[in-house]
């Protein structure tokens, strides 16, 4: 039922796969970190058109599927006029954009759980607003904020098998062609299953581990 | 962009009906999952020795796979072993499988929160422990689970997407038809599809936030 030889045989394609996933999730994860706590300052800053901003980007964004983000990059460039993006390429903007506005919740939750009289201090003895956000508030909202997080990481490389959908050479693409090579399915999906979770596991027991070290740290 | 051409009758009631079978595949979903999820979570809290580990590490297991691989594993692997599903059949079983796992840690969670007391002073005021789980826990534990059920249902809907990779009738697989007709169909075929998505997870986030605000 279950062919070893696949595994040795095609072991480049996994190994592709594997190091085009783990490259896309790290850029994914970066990016959507980065883009995610841009929104989150965008919705709790003292100027009602960047709440609105932020606001309506997490609603929309939170609202439609991973995979109409991920076709927004792949199928609206050329409608516009501009240069097609490559499967990989919209894929891991799709994870970025959809995953920021997640992650723009979760730094949202945690700047709002520093108490209020702190950033009056900061802003009393003369920081501006950035430099309270900056030195103040974001040090201590990112301890709060480090599991929520830490899951959206391993929502991004669950996420990430979305590649496979538009050709992104991903290990789901792959496992599609070691499937049409081989005319087996059962066996190369089983592998593709094994490597995922040889990446979320570890990803979720370290969200477990910090979880229960910053809960008893409160 | 050609909005009247796209938007003519005939595709936006294609488009309805792949809207349609999104719901339908998320509704049979989420009611199967719910049962489920319930019943691996009890068996997890209940610490039956062997059984709630077993079910424990299956639930570990298919919460840290990709949907999407479910769905495909389900679709195009599983009649290697002989046992053959139609994209729909198959879309409700990968979801089933994938959300029961994710439910099961939240009506963990509801399980868990019931305090200690209370279990302590039902099984010595008489009641079997069954008694006490039907009685006593599930009822509280349930009334707490029905917000994050709520939006677990949206990303359940959002997720029902990836069955357009196995050819399954529902919205995106439609408005991916109705775009590959015409290069000027792309735009408005996608937006249609987008508004469709957000009406109704709009409409389901209100009613969760509802259910939330009547609890506290």
């Amino acid at each position: 039922m279950i062919d070893f030889s696949i595994l040795t045989k095609y072991s480049d394609f996994y190994m592709k796969g594997l190091g085009n996933v783990i490259e896309a999730c790290l850029i994914a994860m970066a990016g959507s970190f980065v883009l995610g706590t841009i929104i989150a300052v965008f919705r709790i800053a003292p100027m009602r058109w960047l709440n609105a901003i932020g606001a309506l980007y997490v609603e929309v964004i939170r609202n439609i599927p991973l995979l109409m983000v991920v076709y927004g990059f792949y199928l609206l460039p050329p409608v516009f006029g501009m240069s097609a993006v490559d499967g990989f390429k919209s894929g891991t903007l799709g994870l970025i954009v959809y995953t920021a506005s997640y992650i723009a919740e979760a730094v949202r939750a945690g700047i709002l759980a520093v108490p209020k009289g702190q950033t009056e201090a900061a802003r009393a003895s003369g920081l501006t607003y950035i430099q309270t956000m900056r030195y103040i508030v974001l040090p201590q909202a990112i301890r709060i904020v480090i599991p929520p997080i830490g899951n959206q990481f391993l929502n991004i490389v669950k996420n990430s098998a979305i590649l496979g959908v538009i050709a992104g050479f991903d290990l789901m693409y792959y496992a599609d062609k070691i499937s049409s090579d081989t005319f087996q399915y059962f066996s190369p999906y089983l592998f593709v299953a094994l490597l995922y979770l040889v990446l979320t596991i570890p990803i979720s027991f370290g969200v477990k581990y910090l979880e229960r070290k910053f809960s008893k740290a409160r | 962009m050609d909005f009247a051409g796209a938007f003519a009758w005939d595709n936006v009631v294609f488009i309805l009906k792949g809207l349609l079978v999104t719901l339908e595949v998320a509704l049979i979903s989420i009611v199967l999952s719910f049962v489920i999820g319930c019943i691996l979570a009890i068996v997890q809290y209940a610490k039956i020795p062997v059984l709630s580990h077993i079910v424990a590490t299956w639930v570990e297991i298919i919460r840290n796979l990709p949907l999407l691989l479910l769905i495909m594993f389900t679709y195009i692997a599983l009649p290697d072993i002989g046992i053959k599903l139609d994209p729909f059949v198959s879309t409700v079983v990968a979801l089933t499988v994938f959300e029961s796992a994710m439910l099961a840690e939240i009506v963990r969670g509801g399980l868990r929160s019931i305090e200690k007391g209370q279990i302590e002073a039902a099984r010595s005021s008489g009641l079997t422990y069954v008694q006490t789980l039907w009685h006593i826990v599930l009822p509280q534990a349930l009334r707490s689970m029905v917000p994050p059920t709520v939006s677990q249902f949206i990303s359940l809907l959002k997720d029902t997407s990836l069955a357009t990779a196995i050819a399954l009738p529902e919205l995106v697989h439609n408005m991916s038809i109705v775009k590959s007709q015409n290069v000027n169909y792309t735009l408005p075929a996608f937006l249609l599809a987008t508004m469709l998505y957000l009406i109704v997870n709009f409409a389901l986030s209100i009613v969760s936030r509802r259910l939330e605000l009547r609890r506290a």
